[in-house]
């Protein structure tokens, strides 16, 4: 066996890269367009449809919206998971089998029965403001993520460390910080990460949460290209891929990306 | 600094199922006593009430006069080394052992002392910038002993030691385990399966089974003198016979199994009560080819070599016996013998009822 892999293997690699990058290259090309329409190849080069998306002041306060609710959003469900997570795990033998199922419902509900079940049940009539159903929507959906992947991460920390550590006198709750949490930092991040993204990908709940005066980036987009054809879609679409990779690459340079792929 | 420990008949359960029942040990300051049991036994259970892992449902327990019964953990001041070393993977070996020192509120510099001159004890100084990760089965469980004892805890406790080590390595660290807790004398409580390891290093072994406590002695006592059936096959009786007496002639007594009969003799045995079983190791049962012995006929099955002796399966009329003949006679299957109990290798116990 030589190391070296086999041509073939290349071709289907390429293949599948291509696959993968194509749609991506297409939407940076249209929005690169100086047409007043969506078109590819792009015809003459032009950013201006990039200043135009901070001259739509709904994309100025859906792009605000969008961050504010993914950041704080991530941060109520790692609040919430973290625990949830560690408890599930430490205590496995002694919780009912169900518990950690009913963490995992939001995904197995389809998201948009998710989205109206939201909306009935407090969006309207209980006097909620919009900003904060988005909030708890959006925390309840990617509660899931957050509790597995950092249950992932703990079902292979030996809690033995931890009781090694209670023994040698430091208490229980101080114990959780300075030596459980360091140990599935990578689960935390990577669970930040996807949360993040998932939140600010999300058109199923938004679409029922959202309201007069308040809406979030996709919601806008959707709503734009029902009035509009030029390629401000596309180069919103293009904001959003270079703020993914900008969050992955901070993360790479910190971190490295490694521990996604354990 | 070295302390008793005493627990006092403490029961525990995992919900409604009782995985303790009234347990009372006493372990003497200074003193290495070994819990030993198959899984299931209730020695980790043990181990973990008196860490204050789980709490009793009765009883106390007492280390040197302080009631920890409901005292949390980390209050409890034990030293605990744990089966699978649980050192801390974002530490290094030096911050490891520092740990406890840290939470006893004692400045860098003289943490950073003491663990270095627990490390030199444990012969690992040199490593003390490594990361965990990087150091071999044998040399975590040293880390894992120097954090255990830099707090110069009154009670150390361990849990199963060493067994992820391989055989050589484990023979080599009880007895370093053995001389750390001579030299320092602290009071420890081992949990082990392995029988070996527990008679080799201990002062005094406790044997369990299911919950319940079934002899607490010297290695000594228990290995030649067990006080049940349950630690005379646990300690390798594998003949256990039961006797009624039909005759009893001054010292000599008659007795009877299956149709067999015994003569024994009180001065060699001890009193023997009118029914009782006569248990030994397979070196207990002579192997005699005279007729005229006084022993059980037997018919020889298969032989096995031991390298001390050769081992025979026998069939006789009260059962499958064990039995171990000299080296200079190989016998072979088939043949017709008289097993011979020697008395300073047999023991006599009282009848627990039928099996």
């Amino acid at each position: 066996m030589s190391d070296r892999p086999h041509p073939l293997l290349i071709v289907v690699a390429a293949l599948v890269y291509l696959f993968l990058m194509l749609p991506l290259v297409i939407v940076v090309g249209a929005a690169l367009s100086d047409t007043t329409y969506l078109t590819f190849p792009p015809q003459g080069l032009s950013l201006r449809w990039f200043e135009n998306i901070f001259e739509i002041s709904a994309f100025r306060r859906t792009i605000v919206t969008s961050l504010q609710i993914a950041f704080m959003g991530t941060l109520l469900a790692l609040l919430i998971g973290i625990p949830a997570a560690y408890a599930l795990n430490r205590f496995r033998v002694e919780l009912p089998k169900w518990l950690g199922t009913l963490f995992v419902l939001p995904i197995l509900v389809p998201e948009i029965v998710f989205g109206f079940a939201l909306l009935k049940s407090f969006a309207v009539g209980t006097g909620v403001p919009i900003f904060g159903a988005l909030l708890i929507g959006h925390t309840l959906l990617v509660l899931p993520y957050v509790v597995r992947v950092i249950s992932a991460s703990l079902a292979s920390f030996d809690f033995s460390i931890e009781e090694a550590a209670i023994s040698l006198g430091s208490a229980p709750v101080k114990t959780f910080f300075t030596i459980v949490l360091p140990n599935v930092r990578a689960g935390v991040i990577a669970a930040f990460i996807l949360a993040f993204i998932t939140s600010l990908n999300d058109v199923s709940v938004s679409l029922f949460l959202t309201g007069p005066g308040i809406s979030t980036l996709p919601i806008q987009i959707l709503a734009h290209v029902e009035q509009f054809f030029d390629p401000t879609v596309a180069s919103v679409s293009v904001l959003l891929m270079f703020l993914t990779v900008a969050v992955m690459a901070v993360v790479e340079r910190t971190l490295g990306l490694t521990f996604l792929a354990k | 600094m070295t302390q008793p420990l005493d627990l006092q008949a403490v029961s525990a359960h995992y919900g409604t199922t009782k995985v303790l029942e009234d347990l009372s040990l006493s372990v003497q300051a200074g003193e290495l006593v070994s819990l030993l049991g198959a899984s299931g036994c209730g020695k980790t259970t043990t181990l973990r009430l008196i860490a204050g892992f789980l709490s009793p449902t009765t009883g106390s327990i007492q280390l040197g006069g302080r009631d920890l019964t409901r005292l949390p953990t980390h209050r409890r001041d034990i030293g605990l080394v744990f089966q699978n070393y649980a050192l801390f993977p974002h530490l290094s070996v030096l911050d490891n052992v520092a740990f406890g020192l840290k939470q006893r509120g004692l400045g860098a510099s003289e943490r950073r002392k003491r663990a270095m001159a627990m490390l030199e004890r444990v012969g690992l100084a040199a490593l003390a910038d490594r990361a965990p990760g990087a150091l071999s089965g044998g040399q975590k469980q040293r880390v894992a002993l120097a954090r255990a004892l830099v707090i110069e805890p009154p009670l150390l406790m361990f849990d199963e030691p060493l067994s992820n080590l391989d055989a050589k390595l484990r023979v080599d660290m009880r007895v370093e385990i053995r001389q750390l807790q001579r030299s320092n004398g602290t009071t420890s409580v081992y949990v082990t399966h392995d029988q070996e390891e527990a008679f080799s290093i201990s002062d005094r072994v406790a044997i369990m089974n299911a919950g319940r406590l079934m002899q607490f002695d010297r290695p000594e006592v228990l290995y030649r003198r067990p006080a049940n059936t349950f630690v005379a096959r646990f300690v390798g009786f594998e003949n256990i016979i039961p006797l009624k007496v039909i005759a009893r002639d001054g010292d000599m007594v008659t007795a009877e199994t299956a149709g067999l009969t015994l003569r024994l003799s009180q001065a060699a045995y001890g009193a023997i009560p009118d029914s009782f079983l006569l248990a030994t190791r397979p070196d207990g049962l002579m192997v005699s080819t005279d007729p005229a012995a006084e022993g059980l006929p037997a018919q020889l099955g298969l032989r096995t070599y031991l390298g001390r002796a050769y081992q025979y399966q026998c069939e006789t009329q009260a059962g499958h016996l064990v039995a171990n003949g000299s080296l200079t006679t190989p016998l072979e299957a088939g043949t017709g013998v008289k097993l011979v109990p020697m008395p300073e290798q047999c023991t006599i116990l009282a009848s627990e009822g039928a099996r």
